[in-house]
Protein backbone atom coordinates (compact mmCIF):
# COMPACT_ATOMS: atom_id res chain seq x y z
CA UNK A 1 0.00 0.00 0.00
CA UNK A 2 1.45 3.61 -0.55
CA UNK A 3 0.31 4.72 2.69
CA UNK A 4 2.90 2.65 4.39
CA UNK A 5 5.72 3.08 1.58
CA UNK A 6 5.46 7.19 2.44
CA UNK A 7 6.81 8.70 5.69
CA UNK A 8 4.94 11.65 6.52
CA UNK A 9 7.69 12.97 8.65
CA UNK A 10 10.41 12.48 5.60
CA UNK A 11 8.28 14.81 3.81
CA UNK A 12 10.04 18.37 3.34
CA UNK A 13 9.25 21.04 5.55
CA UNK A 14 9.42 23.79 3.57
CA UNK A 15 6.61 26.50 2.85
CA UNK A 16 5.48 25.66 -0.46
CA UNK A 17 1.94 27.73 0.45
CA UNK A 18 3.21 31.05 1.90
CA UNK A 19 0.54 31.94 5.27
CA UNK A 20 -1.77 35.05 4.62
CA UNK A 21 -2.63 33.60 0.87
CA UNK A 22 -5.67 35.22 -0.30
CA UNK A 23 -7.50 31.70 0.12
CA UNK A 24 -10.97 30.95 1.63
CA UNK A 25 -10.57 29.51 5.13
CA UNK A 26 -10.56 24.94 4.33
CA UNK A 27 -9.31 26.15 0.83
CA UNK A 28 -8.29 22.28 -0.83
CA UNK A 29 -6.62 23.54 -3.76
CA UNK A 30 -4.01 24.58 -1.04
CA UNK A 31 -3.68 22.16 0.52
CA UNK A 32 -3.21 20.22 -2.64
CA UNK A 33 -0.84 22.88 -4.03
CA UNK A 34 1.46 21.71 -0.62
CA UNK A 35 1.47 18.26 -1.68
CA UNK A 36 2.51 19.38 -5.00
CA UNK A 37 5.48 20.78 -3.28
CA UNK A 38 6.42 18.16 -1.17
CA UNK A 39 6.71 15.63 -4.03
CA UNK A 40 8.13 17.59 -6.79
CA UNK A 41 10.74 19.94 -4.52
CA UNK A 42 11.78 23.10 -5.81
CA UNK A 43 12.38 21.73 -9.53
CA UNK A 44 8.75 22.52 -9.61
CA UNK A 45 7.32 25.34 -11.84
CA UNK A 46 4.26 25.85 -12.02
CA UNK A 47 1.80 27.01 -14.97
CA UNK A 48 -1.55 28.95 -13.62
CA UNK A 49 -4.64 29.92 -15.66
CA UNK A 50 -7.39 32.03 -14.60
CA UNK A 51 -8.91 30.27 -11.80
CA UNK A 52 -9.22 30.34 -8.01
CA UNK A 53 -5.26 29.58 -8.07
CA UNK A 54 -4.28 31.88 -10.06
CA UNK A 55 -6.57 34.31 -7.08
CA UNK A 56 -5.11 33.00 -4.16
CA UNK A 57 -1.84 34.44 -4.75
CA UNK A 58 -2.75 37.55 -3.59
CA UNK A 59 -1.96 41.49 -4.55
CA UNK A 60 0.98 42.12 -6.04
CA UNK A 61 3.82 43.13 -5.14
CA UNK A 62 3.91 39.51 -3.29
CA UNK A 63 2.18 35.67 -4.05
CA UNK A 64 1.25 33.35 -1.92
CA UNK A 65 2.97 30.29 -3.53
CA UNK A 66 6.22 29.14 -2.44
CA UNK A 67 6.75 27.56 -6.14
CA UNK A 68 7.80 29.63 -9.29
CA UNK A 69 4.33 30.96 -11.10
CA UNK A 70 3.55 31.93 -14.36
CA UNK A 71 -0.30 33.22 -15.00
CA UNK A 72 -1.80 32.79 -17.74
CA UNK A 73 -5.01 33.56 -19.49
CA UNK A 74 -7.99 30.85 -19.53
CA UNK A 75 -7.29 28.89 -22.36
CA UNK A 76 -3.80 28.45 -22.82
CA UNK A 77 -2.33 26.13 -19.45
CA UNK A 78 -1.27 23.54 -21.29
CA UNK A 79 0.29 25.49 -24.43
CA UNK A 80 2.17 28.11 -22.26
CA UNK A 81 4.04 24.96 -20.39
CA UNK A 82 4.67 23.18 -23.89
CA UNK A 83 6.75 26.34 -24.54
CA UNK A 84 8.12 26.91 -21.02
CA UNK A 85 9.17 22.94 -21.06
CA UNK A 86 10.47 23.30 -24.39
CA UNK A 87 12.87 26.89 -23.60
CA UNK A 88 14.30 25.02 -20.11
CA UNK A 89 15.41 21.99 -21.82
CA UNK A 90 16.97 24.02 -23.89
CA UNK A 91 18.57 26.00 -22.17
CA UNK A 92 19.80 22.95 -20.04
CA UNK A 93 16.89 23.23 -16.70
CA UNK A 94 16.30 20.56 -14.40
CA UNK A 95 12.32 21.25 -13.78
CA UNK A 96 9.12 19.94 -13.99
CA UNK A 97 7.01 22.09 -15.80
CA UNK A 98 3.33 21.80 -13.92
CA UNK A 99 0.33 23.04 -15.23
CA UNK A 100 -1.87 23.93 -11.70
CA UNK A 101 -5.79 24.11 -13.52
CA UNK A 102 -9.39 24.73 -12.54
CA UNK A 103 -12.12 22.10 -13.79
CA UNK A 104 -13.21 25.34 -16.13
CA UNK A 105 -9.38 25.21 -17.57
CA UNK A 106 -9.51 21.87 -18.02
CA UNK A 107 -13.21 20.48 -18.87
CA UNK A 108 -14.25 23.50 -20.50
CA UNK A 109 -12.18 26.33 -21.44
CA UNK A 110 -8.59 25.16 -21.33
CA UNK A 111 -9.48 21.69 -23.33
CA UNK A 112 -8.33 22.49 -27.05
CA UNK A 113 -4.85 23.37 -25.36
CA UNK A 114 -4.46 20.24 -23.19
CA UNK A 115 -5.78 18.00 -25.79
CA UNK A 116 -3.00 19.72 -28.01
CA UNK A 117 -0.29 19.27 -25.89
CA UNK A 118 -1.50 15.81 -24.98
CA UNK A 119 -1.24 15.18 -28.37
CA UNK A 120 2.29 16.35 -29.27
CA UNK A 121 3.52 14.29 -26.15
CA UNK A 122 4.89 17.67 -24.50
CA UNK A 123 6.79 17.09 -21.13
CA UNK A 124 4.74 18.31 -18.80
CA UNK A 125 2.98 17.36 -15.87
CA UNK A 126 -0.93 18.46 -16.18
CA UNK A 127 -2.83 18.51 -12.67
CA UNK A 128 -6.40 19.29 -12.61
CA UNK A 129 -7.84 21.03 -9.48
CA UNK A 130 -11.44 19.43 -9.71
CA UNK A 131 -13.58 21.71 -7.32
CA UNK A 132 -17.04 20.97 -9.80
CA UNK A 133 -17.28 24.63 -10.19
CA UNK A 134 -16.05 28.27 -11.25
CA UNK A 135 -15.62 28.80 -7.89
CA UNK A 136 -13.66 32.11 -8.16
CA UNK A 137 -16.32 34.08 -10.15
CA UNK A 138 -19.17 32.78 -8.19
CA UNK A 139 -19.89 28.98 -8.26
CA UNK A 140 -21.03 28.74 -11.89
CA UNK A 141 -21.64 25.28 -12.99
CA UNK A 142 -18.65 23.73 -14.83
CA UNK A 143 -18.85 20.61 -17.13
CA UNK A 144 -17.45 18.84 -14.10
CA UNK A 145 -20.42 19.68 -11.86
CA UNK A 146 -21.79 16.53 -11.03
CA UNK A 147 -25.66 16.14 -11.49
CA UNK A 148 -27.95 17.61 -9.23
CA UNK A 149 -25.45 19.84 -7.49
CA UNK A 150 -26.87 23.22 -6.79
CA UNK A 151 -24.94 26.10 -8.61
CA UNK A 152 -25.69 30.09 -8.80
CA UNK A 153 -26.42 29.14 -12.64
CA UNK A 154 -28.38 25.68 -11.87
CA UNK A 155 -30.49 26.79 -9.22
CA UNK A 156 -32.88 23.40 -9.75
CA UNK A 157 -29.86 21.38 -9.89
CA UNK A 158 -27.54 20.33 -12.10
CA UNK A 159 -28.72 18.65 -15.43
CA UNK A 160 -25.66 17.63 -16.47
CA UNK A 161 -23.31 14.73 -15.97
CA UNK A 162 -19.77 14.79 -15.20
CA UNK A 163 -17.36 15.00 -18.21
CA UNK A 164 -15.36 11.88 -18.04
CA UNK A 165 -12.01 14.02 -19.03
CA UNK A 166 -9.41 11.51 -17.14
CA UNK A 167 -10.69 8.84 -20.04
CA UNK A 168 -10.59 11.85 -22.75
CA UNK A 169 -7.09 12.42 -21.97
CA UNK A 170 -6.15 8.69 -21.31
CA UNK A 171 -7.53 8.20 -25.23
CA UNK A 172 -4.73 10.61 -26.29
CA UNK A 173 -2.82 7.30 -25.45
CA UNK A 174 -0.44 9.30 -23.03
CA UNK A 175 1.76 7.52 -20.32
CA UNK A 176 0.43 8.31 -17.35
CA UNK A 177 -3.20 9.14 -16.36
CA UNK A 178 -4.40 9.32 -12.86
CA UNK A 179 -7.04 10.78 -10.39
CA UNK A 180 -6.08 11.58 -7.44
CA UNK A 181 -7.86 12.84 -3.82
CA UNK A 182 -7.06 16.01 -1.50
CA UNK A 183 -8.37 13.29 1.38
CA UNK A 184 -5.51 10.92 0.11
CA UNK A 185 -2.25 13.11 -0.03
CA UNK A 186 -0.02 10.30 0.23
CA UNK A 187 -1.52 8.48 -3.20
CA UNK A 188 -1.07 11.91 -4.63
CA UNK A 189 2.55 12.74 -3.67
CA UNK A 190 3.40 9.30 -4.87
CA UNK A 191 1.41 9.55 -8.50
CA UNK A 192 3.27 13.21 -8.93
CA UNK A 193 6.54 11.56 -8.08
CA UNK A 194 5.78 8.61 -10.04
CA UNK A 195 4.62 11.30 -12.75
CA UNK A 196 7.85 12.88 -12.64
CA UNK A 197 10.08 10.15 -13.51
CA UNK A 198 7.99 9.38 -16.81
CA UNK A 199 8.77 11.56 -20.03
CA UNK A 200 5.60 12.46 -22.32
CA UNK A 201 2.51 13.81 -20.81
CA UNK A 202 1.55 12.93 -17.57
CA UNK A 203 -2.14 14.28 -16.53
CA UNK A 204 -3.25 13.88 -12.88
CA UNK A 205 -6.98 14.88 -11.80
CA UNK A 206 -6.94 15.64 -8.31
CA UNK A 207 -10.54 16.21 -6.61
CA UNK A 208 -11.17 18.88 -4.47
CA UNK A 209 -13.83 19.18 -2.26
CA UNK A 210 -15.07 23.03 -2.06
CA UNK A 211 -16.49 24.24 1.28
CA UNK A 212 -17.56 27.73 -0.27
CA UNK A 213 -19.62 25.78 -3.88
CA UNK A 214 -19.92 22.98 -2.24
CA UNK A 215 -21.71 24.69 0.83
CA UNK A 216 -20.23 22.67 3.62
CA UNK A 217 -18.39 24.02 6.93
CA UNK A 218 -14.24 24.78 6.20
CA UNK A 219 -13.34 22.26 8.92
CA UNK A 220 -14.60 19.21 6.60
CA UNK A 221 -12.50 19.95 3.45
CA UNK A 222 -10.74 16.60 4.51
CA UNK A 223 -13.42 14.31 5.52
CA UNK A 224 -15.85 15.08 2.51
CA UNK A 225 -12.86 14.44 0.57
CA UNK A 226 -12.24 11.23 1.96
CA UNK A 227 -15.96 10.17 2.10
CA UNK A 228 -16.25 11.05 -1.89
CA UNK A 229 -13.21 8.18 -2.30
CA UNK A 230 -15.36 5.81 0.69
CA UNK A 231 -18.77 6.05 -0.97
CA UNK A 232 -17.17 5.80 -4.81
CA UNK A 233 -18.36 8.54 -5.61
CA UNK A 234 -14.66 9.40 -6.70
CA UNK A 235 -12.51 6.63 -7.65
CA UNK A 236 -8.94 6.89 -7.64
CA UNK A 237 -6.98 5.02 -10.15
CA UNK A 238 -4.61 5.39 -12.37
CA UNK A 239 -3.81 4.43 -16.36
CA UNK A 240 0.08 3.77 -17.50
CA UNK A 241 0.94 3.27 -20.55
CA UNK A 242 -2.89 2.74 -20.96
CA UNK A 243 -3.31 0.27 -18.19
CA UNK A 244 -6.16 0.94 -15.81
CA UNK A 245 -5.07 -0.44 -11.95
CA UNK A 246 -7.54 1.10 -9.14
CA UNK A 247 -5.45 2.21 -6.12
CA UNK A 248 -6.01 2.14 -2.50
CA UNK A 249 -8.82 2.19 -0.87
CA UNK A 250 -10.79 1.93 -4.46
CA UNK A 251 -9.58 -0.87 -5.12
CA UNK A 252 -11.34 -2.72 -2.54
CA UNK A 253 -14.50 -0.71 -3.35
CA UNK A 254 -15.81 -2.59 -7.08
CA UNK A 255 -18.12 -4.73 -4.74
CA UNK A 256 -20.64 -1.82 -4.53
CA UNK A 257 -21.49 -3.66 -1.17
CA UNK A 258 -18.33 -2.53 0.44
CA UNK A 259 -19.13 1.20 -0.22
CA UNK A 260 -20.31 3.81 2.07
CA UNK A 261 -24.14 4.52 1.38
CA UNK A 262 -23.92 7.98 -0.89
CA UNK A 263 -26.17 9.45 1.04
CA UNK A 264 -23.46 9.56 3.83
CA UNK A 265 -21.19 11.64 1.57
CA UNK A 266 -24.08 14.35 0.21
CA UNK A 267 -26.10 15.31 3.57
CA UNK A 268 -22.69 17.22 4.54
CA UNK A 269 -23.17 19.35 1.38
CA UNK A 270 -25.80 22.30 0.84
CA UNK A 271 -25.40 22.36 -2.70
CA UNK A 272 -27.42 18.84 -2.73
CA UNK A 273 -29.36 19.65 0.04
CA UNK A 274 -32.94 20.03 -2.27
CA UNK A 275 -32.02 17.54 -4.90
CA UNK A 276 -34.95 15.56 -6.28
CA UNK A 277 -35.20 11.77 -5.39
CA UNK A 278 -35.14 11.25 -8.98
CA UNK A 279 -32.32 13.53 -9.44
CA UNK A 280 -30.50 11.50 -6.95
CA UNK A 281 -31.07 8.19 -8.78
CA UNK A 282 -29.32 9.64 -12.17
CA UNK A 283 -26.16 10.60 -9.52
CA UNK A 284 -26.17 7.21 -8.18
CA UNK A 285 -26.73 5.51 -11.96
CA UNK A 286 -23.51 8.16 -13.06
CA UNK A 287 -21.54 6.49 -10.35
CA UNK A 288 -22.63 2.66 -11.24
CA UNK A 289 -21.90 3.53 -14.96
CA UNK A 290 -18.43 4.58 -14.24
CA UNK A 291 -17.46 1.61 -11.61
CA UNK A 292 -19.28 -0.49 -15.01
CA UNK A 293 -16.43 1.37 -17.36
CA UNK A 294 -13.57 0.62 -15.04
CA UNK A 295 -15.14 -2.88 -14.62
CA UNK A 296 -14.90 -3.59 -18.16
CA UNK A 297 -11.97 -2.38 -18.88
CA UNK A 298 -10.47 -3.94 -15.86
CA UNK A 299 -12.10 -7.37 -17.60
CA UNK A 300 -11.05 -6.34 -21.08
CA UNK A 301 -7.22 -6.46 -19.80
CA UNK A 302 -7.60 -9.37 -17.77
CA UNK A 303 -7.47 -7.85 -14.45
CA UNK A 304 -10.37 -9.41 -13.06
CA UNK B 1 11.20 37.36 4.54
CA UNK B 2 9.25 40.64 5.45
CA UNK B 3 6.31 40.98 6.40
CA UNK B 4 5.71 44.47 5.62
CA UNK B 5 3.10 45.87 3.66
CA UNK B 6 4.07 49.45 3.27
CA UNK B 7 7.17 48.99 1.75
CA UNK B 8 7.06 47.98 -1.88
CA UNK B 9 9.66 45.55 -3.37
CA UNK B 10 9.59 46.44 -7.58
CA UNK B 11 11.31 43.40 -9.45
CA UNK B 12 13.81 45.01 -12.24
CA UNK B 13 16.22 44.02 -14.85
CA UNK B 14 19.60 44.96 -15.46
CA UNK B 15 18.50 47.86 -17.40
CA UNK B 16 16.30 49.01 -14.80
CA UNK B 17 13.31 48.34 -16.19
CA UNK B 18 10.25 47.44 -14.16
CA UNK B 19 8.95 43.18 -14.30
CA UNK B 20 5.99 41.88 -13.52
CA UNK B 21 6.99 39.88 -10.83
CA UNK B 22 5.81 39.24 -7.64
CA UNK B 23 8.34 37.55 -5.31
CA UNK B 24 6.93 34.57 -2.93
CA UNK B 25 6.16 36.58 0.17
CA UNK B 26 4.24 35.76 3.42
CA UNK B 27 1.12 37.71 3.70
CA UNK B 28 0.05 38.41 0.37
CA UNK B 29 -3.14 38.85 1.23
CA UNK B 30 -2.30 40.94 4.63
CA UNK B 31 -3.00 39.18 8.42
CA UNK B 32 -5.35 36.49 7.58
CA UNK B 33 -5.28 35.60 11.07
CA UNK B 34 -8.14 38.56 11.65
CA UNK B 35 -10.00 36.44 9.44
CA UNK B 36 -10.87 33.73 12.09
CA UNK B 37 -14.01 33.60 14.07
CA UNK B 38 -12.98 30.37 16.31
CA UNK B 39 -9.02 29.02 16.88
CA UNK B 40 -7.28 25.53 16.99
CA UNK B 41 -5.86 25.31 20.24
CA UNK B 42 -3.99 22.13 21.40
CA UNK B 43 -3.77 19.88 24.36
CA UNK B 44 0.01 19.03 24.33
CA UNK B 45 -0.42 16.05 26.51
CA UNK B 46 -2.63 14.50 23.75
CA UNK B 47 -0.64 14.57 21.22
CA UNK B 48 0.69 11.57 19.58
CA UNK B 49 3.16 13.55 17.02
CA UNK B 50 1.76 12.49 13.83
CA UNK B 51 1.93 15.04 11.88
CA UNK B 52 -1.52 14.86 9.91
CA UNK B 53 -2.66 18.45 10.78
CA UNK B 54 0.61 19.42 9.40
CA UNK B 55 -0.23 17.66 6.42
CA UNK B 56 -3.55 19.00 5.59
CA UNK B 57 -3.12 22.46 6.85
CA UNK B 58 -4.35 25.15 3.54
CA UNK B 59 -2.49 28.10 4.92
CA UNK B 60 0.80 26.17 6.11
CA UNK B 61 0.80 27.61 9.89
CA UNK B 62 1.70 24.35 11.36
CA UNK B 63 5.26 24.16 12.34
CA UNK B 64 6.46 21.22 14.23
CA UNK B 65 8.71 21.81 16.97
CA UNK B 66 9.56 19.36 19.90
CA UNK B 67 7.98 21.67 22.61
CA UNK B 68 5.59 18.27 24.14
CA UNK B 69 5.34 17.78 27.50
CA UNK B 70 8.04 14.80 26.79
CA UNK B 71 10.08 17.07 24.36
CA UNK B 72 8.05 15.00 21.61
CA UNK B 73 7.16 17.69 18.07
CA UNK B 74 3.96 19.28 18.60
CA UNK B 75 2.11 21.50 16.02
CA UNK B 76 2.60 25.32 16.47
CA UNK B 77 0.17 27.23 15.10
CA UNK B 78 0.64 30.96 13.95
CA UNK B 79 -2.32 32.46 14.51
CA UNK B 80 -1.10 36.11 12.87
CA UNK B 81 -2.05 34.20 9.63
CA UNK B 82 -4.58 31.09 10.85
CA UNK B 83 -7.70 31.24 9.18
CA UNK B 84 -9.52 29.03 11.47
CA UNK B 85 -11.05 26.61 9.01
CA UNK B 86 -10.82 23.97 11.74
CA UNK B 87 -9.03 21.09 9.35
CA UNK B 88 -6.44 20.53 11.73
CA UNK B 89 -9.08 19.75 14.26
CA UNK B 90 -11.13 17.65 11.85
CA UNK B 91 -7.85 15.12 11.15
CA UNK B 92 -6.71 15.11 14.11
CA UNK B 93 -7.05 11.63 15.66
CA UNK B 94 -6.69 12.07 18.67
CA UNK B 95 -8.78 15.08 19.29
CA UNK B 96 -5.90 16.83 20.79
CA UNK B 97 -6.92 20.31 18.91
CA UNK B 98 -10.24 21.71 19.33
CA UNK B 99 -11.95 25.42 18.37
CA UNK B 100 -12.60 27.51 20.63
CA UNK B 101 -14.27 31.22 20.48
CA UNK B 102 -12.04 34.25 19.29
CA UNK B 103 -14.28 35.50 22.12
CA UNK B 104 -12.29 33.56 24.81
CA UNK B 105 -9.62 35.25 26.35
CA UNK B 106 -5.81 34.12 24.50
CA UNK B 107 -3.61 31.65 26.45
CA UNK B 108 -0.49 31.90 25.57
CA UNK B 109 1.04 28.78 24.05
CA UNK B 110 3.99 27.53 26.01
Amino acid sequence: MIEMALNIKSLPKKKYVMPGHAACPGCPETIGFRHLGMALGDKAVTVIPAGCSAVIQGLWPKQGWGLPALNIVFAAGAATASGLARALERRGVDAHVVVWAGDGGTADIGLQSLSGAAERGENIIYVCVDNEAYMNTGIQRSSLTPHGAWTTTTHRGNPGTKKPIPQIVAAHRVPYVATASIGYPWDFIAKLRKAAKIRGFKYIHLHAPCPVGWRFDAGLTGKIAKLAVETGAWILYEYENGKLKLNPPSNRLLDPSKRKPIEEYIKLQGRFRNISPESLEVLKRDIDRNWEEIRTALRAQGDL
Amino acid sequence: MSSSTTERKLVVDRRGHFLPLSPSEVGSAGKTGSWRTERPVLSPEKCTSCYLCWLYCPDDVITMEPRGPEGNEIPVIDYEYCKGCGICVDVCPVNALSMISEEEPIEIQR
